[in-house]
Formats: structure tokens, C-alpha cells, sequence
């Protein structure tokens, strides 16, 4: 439940991104930052939380990953 | 020699007065064990977790509750994937899903609106659960829910707050010396929020990314904070985390949530550590104030010292042999994110 994921949006429609997540395009709720088209944001169960830096995020994505991993052995 | 490597070396030669540092967040627990970071330092610095798993402090009553829901005619729980197998007082929402309990998995909560919008003769209790990085989903979702007259969708909500337990500790665990803040949740409260803690206490905090190398950084902030006597809240995820959070988010949770007493399993009621919707939102509420007497603990499982930082896993005489997470006694071994389950997976490297 905790561990979030970085998505980079594609689109976006009133309060809700289109985000590419790991390959696969998954819908995030924007309410809560201030985001646009090519962001890339941290996303908490479906909801974004933070805008990230590219570098960031291509940081954090690759640590999550792992994470989760550790998370689903 | 680079900074990293002089760090390195200091925290694996440090011989001054014992230190014991907890890592509240779980993410964070993961993240240590996962990187062997405990064998890279001094055996006088100890490293502790703390209660930030959600579903390791979500008391039995409240599963109890669900799995009542789960069996109600027209009526479906919806939660996220790590509630269901942790125990109630008699059942988890796994064996009741088995006898025939109406039980959703879901990934975000958000997706149980458009199946609101299918099955108008259902109602969807959704398990609130979590700290302050979940609850402005809750409230967004509610903020839909009002604006499209959907009226099929509650909230069983065991929302709790971050900054009342950590004062609990600070009370009460007087040999912790300082604190690695969750990273996530700072997000939504700022590193600010730690700031009365710390000097009120005298304790340091260091807000913390998840790499390895953030992590070591945050221990070596807080080991120089003691050594000096200084007792600060130093934000090391600066690209995350801004001193006064997300303004947003935060008005998003006052408008529609409340605090009061909350029960932390494992631990008991802490005074204003819970939210509650307020009273005009109560339409959504599926009866969320729980009356809860002191919960009966398996005999012999120690999750409830795990989480206040006064053991480590490994202590607990269950752990390994008739507590696994194949076969879990305590929450903290059923949860992806509890400190015994992240202790059993990562073996070796998180001793």
C-alpha cells in the first residue's frame, strides 16, 4: 500500500494523467499537485503526490522497482 | 577518498556512546535490509523500527468490522491487497472471502467509482486505512463522489496521524535518540511538521529518500546531531519533501476529515491520531468509531515491542520458527511493509 511509483504523463483530462508506468499506461488522480503533459510525478495508489526532476525520477523509479520486488518475494 | 566512502568509514569506526535510531517507515525498514546497510555500521549505532506500517497498527475490531460488511446482503469491501490476511479476532477478509464474503482487491481506491456507478444496487464499503500520504485520496475521491451524486460508496476509514504517535514515543521510548521521518508522508506534512518534536524532546530527525546511499547519509546526519548536541529536523529529501508539505493535500484532509482518539494495535489509543470524516461528510462514513477495549495478543508474539523500537525482529522466540509469513502469528509478518516479514525475507542481510 505504501510504496509508490513513478509515472511519466502522457496526457491529461480535467484531474486525471494518463501516466506510463514500467511500459503500461495506468490512469493517476492530479487533484493534489500541479502537473502537465511530459511531467513526471510520484504516484501513491493511483494519486500523484509530488512533481519529480526527470533525474529523480529515473532514480526513484529504478529504486521502487527493487523495492517492490523485495516487497513481493 | 569521496565524501561516501569517508561517511562509510566513520559510521563503521564510530565508538562514542551508543546511539539507537528508528526508521518509522517501513519503505524505509525494506530499504535498509534490503542493502545490508546494518552491516556497514559501528555495532554501537542501532537501527530500530518503528510503527509506520498501517496495516501492522489497524486493530482486529476494525477487521472485524469488514468481514461483517463482507458477509452484509448487497454489500461489498473493497481494499487494498495487504489487509486480507491479517487476522480479526476471529477470521481475516481472506478466510471470509473463502466461505463466500463479497471482497474487492483493489490497486487505487479510485477504481471503485466507475464500478459504483455499474452496481448502484451496492454498496462499496471501502477500507480507509493508511497515514497522511493515503488520506488525500480519500478525500479527493469524496470530492467525485459529491460532484457525480454517487451515494453507494462509504468509508470504513482507519486513517491515522503520523505526528501524535511519534510524540508517543518520544514520551515513552527513552532510549530512542533520534528519528529517520517516512519519506511519503513527509510529503504531505513537510518536514517542518517534525520541528515542536524535536526541540520539545530534544530529539533529531532527518527526513530520508530510500536509496542506500540517502539512507546512510540520514544515519550520519543524525549521528553528527547527537555527537553535537543538536537536536534539528534536517529534510535530506529535499527533491520530495518541502519544508511545509503539500499545501493542497493538506487543505483537502481539513476540509473533510476530523481528528480524535484513535487505537493503534500493539500500542492502544492515541489522542488525536485518528481522522474521522467530519460530521457534514457522515453519509459516507460506514460507522467508523469503533469502540475498543484492549486487544487480546497471541501469547508470546512481541510485534507490539517490534514496532515501539524495543526489540528487533529476530528477538521475538516466534520469529522463523512457528511465525513466518507463510504462517504469520503477528501483523508485522503479514504485511509486505511489517518490520518481521521484511526481517524473514531479507534473512542474513537485515541481521
Amino acid at each position: 500500500m505504501c510504496l509508490a511509483i513513478v509515472g511519466h504523463i502522457q496526457s491529461i483530462q480535467g484531474s486525471k494523467a494518463k501516466v506510463n508506468y514500467n511500459g503500461n499506461i495506468l490512469q493517476a488522480e492530479l487533484g493534489i499537485v500541479e502537473a502537465k503533459e511530459g511531467d513526471y510525478i510520484l504516484i501513491h495508489a493511483g494519486c500523484a503526490i509530488e512533481v519529480l526532476t526527470k533525474a529523480k525520477a529515473l532514480e526513484l523509479e529504478d529504486l521502487f522497482k527493487e523495492l517492490q520486488e523485495a516487497f513481493n518475494e | 577518498m569521496s565524501k561516501m566512502q569517508q561517511i562509510l568509514t566513520y559510521l563503521k569506526n564510530y565508538d562514542s556512546k551508543p546511539v539507537k535510531l528508528m526508521e518509522v517507515c517501513g519503505t524505509h525498514t525494506s530499504a535498509i535490509a534490503k542493502s545490508g546497510i546494518r552491516s556497514l555500521l559501528s555495532p554501537k549505532i542501532q537501527l530500530c523500527s518503528g510503527p509506520g506500517c498501517p496495516v501492522c497498527v489497524t486493530p482486529k475490531a476494525y477487521i472485524d468490522k469488514l468481514c461483517e460488511y463482507a458477509e452484509a446482503p448487497d454489500t461489498v469491501v473493497a481494499t487494498f491487497g495487504d489487509m486480507i490476511r491479517v487476522p480479526g479476532s476471529q477470521l481475516s477478509l481472506a478466510e471470509v472471502k473463502a466461505r463466500g464474503g463479497k471482497i474487492e482487491i483493489f490497486y487505487s481506491p479510485f477504481e471503485m467509482i466507475q464500478k459504483a456507478i455499474d452496481h448502484k444496487e451496492i454498496t462499496y464499503i471501502i477500507a480507509a486505512v493508511g497515514f497522511e500520504t493515503t488520506t488525500p485520496l480519500y478525500a479527493l475521491m469524496i470530492d467525485q463522489l459529491i460532484e457525480r451524486g454517487i451515494t453507494n460508496i462509504k468509508f470504513l476509514t482507519a486513517l491515522k496521524g503520523m505526528i501524535p504517535i511519534l510524540e508517543v514515543l518520544c514520551t515513552s521510548e527513552h532510549t530512542l535518540d533520534g528519528f529517520i521521518a517516512p519519506g511519503h508522508v513527509s510529503a504531505i506534512i513537510g518536514s517542518d511538521a517534525y520541528s515542536l518534536l524535536a526541540s520539545h524532546f530534544h530529539k533529531p530527525f532527518a527526513v530520508a529518500g530510500f536509496s542506500p546511499e540517502e539512507v546512510i547519509l540520514s544515519i550520519y546526519d543524525l549521528i553528527k546531531q547527537i555527537e553535537c548536541d543538536k537536536h534539528e529536523v534536517h529534510n535530506l529529501y529535499p527533491e520530495v519533501v518541502k519544508p511545509l508539505g503539500n499545501l493542497k493535500a493538506q487543505r483537502l484532509i481539513e476540509k473533510y476529515f476530523k481528528t480524535a482518539h484513535t487505537h493503534w494495535r500493539g500500542i492502544g489509543e492515541v489522542e488525536g491520531s485518528g481522522l474521522y470524516l467530519r460530521a457534514e461528510y457522515k453519509n459516507f462514513d460506514a460507522d467508523s468509531q469503533l469502540s475498543i477495549s484492549e486487544e487480546k495478543v497471541p501469547l508470546d508474539c512481541k510485534c507490539q515491542e517490534v514496532i515501539r523500537g524495543r526489540i528487533q525482529s529476530s528477538e521475538c522466540k516466534l520469529f522463523g520458527t512457528s511465525c513466518t509469513p507463510e504462517h504469520p502469528v503477528g501483523p508485522c509478518m503479514i504485511s509486505g511493509e511489517g518490520a518481521c516479514g521484511i526481517w524473514f525475507r531479507e534473512g542474513g542481510k537485515a541481521c
